[in-house]
């Protein structure tokens, strides 16, 4: 099934839900009416949480970098005693 | 048993690294693949799009080096794009994997072997680098670009429910079968292929593992990602919501 079936899937079984309270009226209509508003807002924060979250933990790794600035000088030093031409930059 | 291990003994690995201007940076890349693959049986093939600073001389001299049966080099006339790379690689390769990396040492070859032994492990079709779990990282990127990057993948996963955390990596190891039959239904180009790829083998079923990567930002060259970077990535995602 292509991806954006099941999204709208999930989009008609919420207002499904939606239209159901609002017309069994369980909760007070006021309230249900503003319902996707909330929904939008929570999904807006969940982004934006997430993004967050992502960014403080976003892992990083300097010592990597080091590293690799030794493994270049050994391969080139390798690499020139065979006659490949690295250049002297 | 003896048969599953008899297989496992036979596995060769053929290593696909697309190139274009790499002159230094694949020297140093096959340097380091030899260094740390040393029980393995494997092939580096790599596809120059013509690159006019002399990438394929270095290639051949590096042939000379470690021997022409183990460096492929399969040239094409000019700059083709990065799926057709692979595909033009995957021709020739004569390992049941294939192994794509970039030219660029963001990727290091060091990882190779934690592909390798998570693929024997898990039995799995596709493994995967991932920047963003715990032992995996990034170094070298500003804010900006944690922060597209972040965004980016907060979206893709919302929309998409891909089961993969980094879908725009581009260093993974792919059973050679696996490979060929993903790469076909494939059309989008740069890193949004790398994305389709993934998304497109996760929907077909096929078991993926992923293991951490660190990604050390063009030590000898230099990205961008501008706004037309990511009106392509969001066109990419609209795409595969609709097709996959």
């Amino acid at each position: 099934m292509k991806h954006i079936l099941k999204i709208m899937g999930l989009l008609v079984a919420i207002s499904a839900i939606w239209i159901g309270l609002l017309e069994t009226s369980v909760i007070p209509r006021s309230f249900t009416w503003l319902l996707p508003v909330y929904l939008i807002v929570s999904l807006g924060c969940y982004g934006l949480l997430m993004v967050g979250v992502g960014l403080m933990l976003f892992p990083t790794c300097p010592q990597e970098a080091v590293l690799l600035q030794k493994d270049i000088r050994e391969a080139r030093e390798f690499l020139k005693d065979k006659g490949v031409d690295v250049g002297s930059d | 048993m003896k048969e599953q291990l008899k297989q496992e003994e036979k596995n060769k690995y053929s290593i696909i690294i697309p190139t274009y201007n790499e002159r230094l940076n694949i020297a140093l890349i096959i340097y380091l693949v030899f260094k740390h693959l040393r029980d393995v049986d494997f092939e580096v093939i790599v596809v120059d799009d013509g690159s006019p600073d002399g990438t394929q001389d270095i290639v051949r001299q590096l042939q000379h080096v470690y021997g022409e049966d183990r460096i492929l080099l399969r040239a094409r006339p000019k700059k083709l794009g990065l799926g057709t790379a692979y595909f033009h690689g995957l021709k020739y390769a004569s390992g049941n994997f294939v192994i794509i990396m970039d030219a660029d040492l963001s990727h290091h070859p060091k990882y190779i072997p934690s592909f390798i032994r998570k693929q024997m492990e898990t039995g799995a079709s596709i493994v995967t680098g991932t920047r963003y779990v715990r032992g995996g990282g990034v170094h070298g990127w500003n804010l900006m670009r944690k922060l597209t990057s972040r965004g980016a993948n907060v979206l893709a996963q919302t929309l998409l429910w891909p089961g993969v955390s980094d879908l725009t990596g581009s260093f993974r190891l792919y059973r050679k079968s696996v490979l060929e039959d993903v790469i076909s239904s494939c059309v989008s180009k740069g890193y949004v292929f790398q994305m389709e790829m993934i998304v497109r083998a996760s929907r077909k079923g096929y078991h993926i593992e992923e293991v951490p990567i660190s990604f050390v930002d063009r030590v000898f060259g230099s990205s961008k990602l501008g706004g037309s970077e990511i009106i392509e990535y969001l066109k990419g995602l609209l795409y595969l919501m609709l097709t996959t």
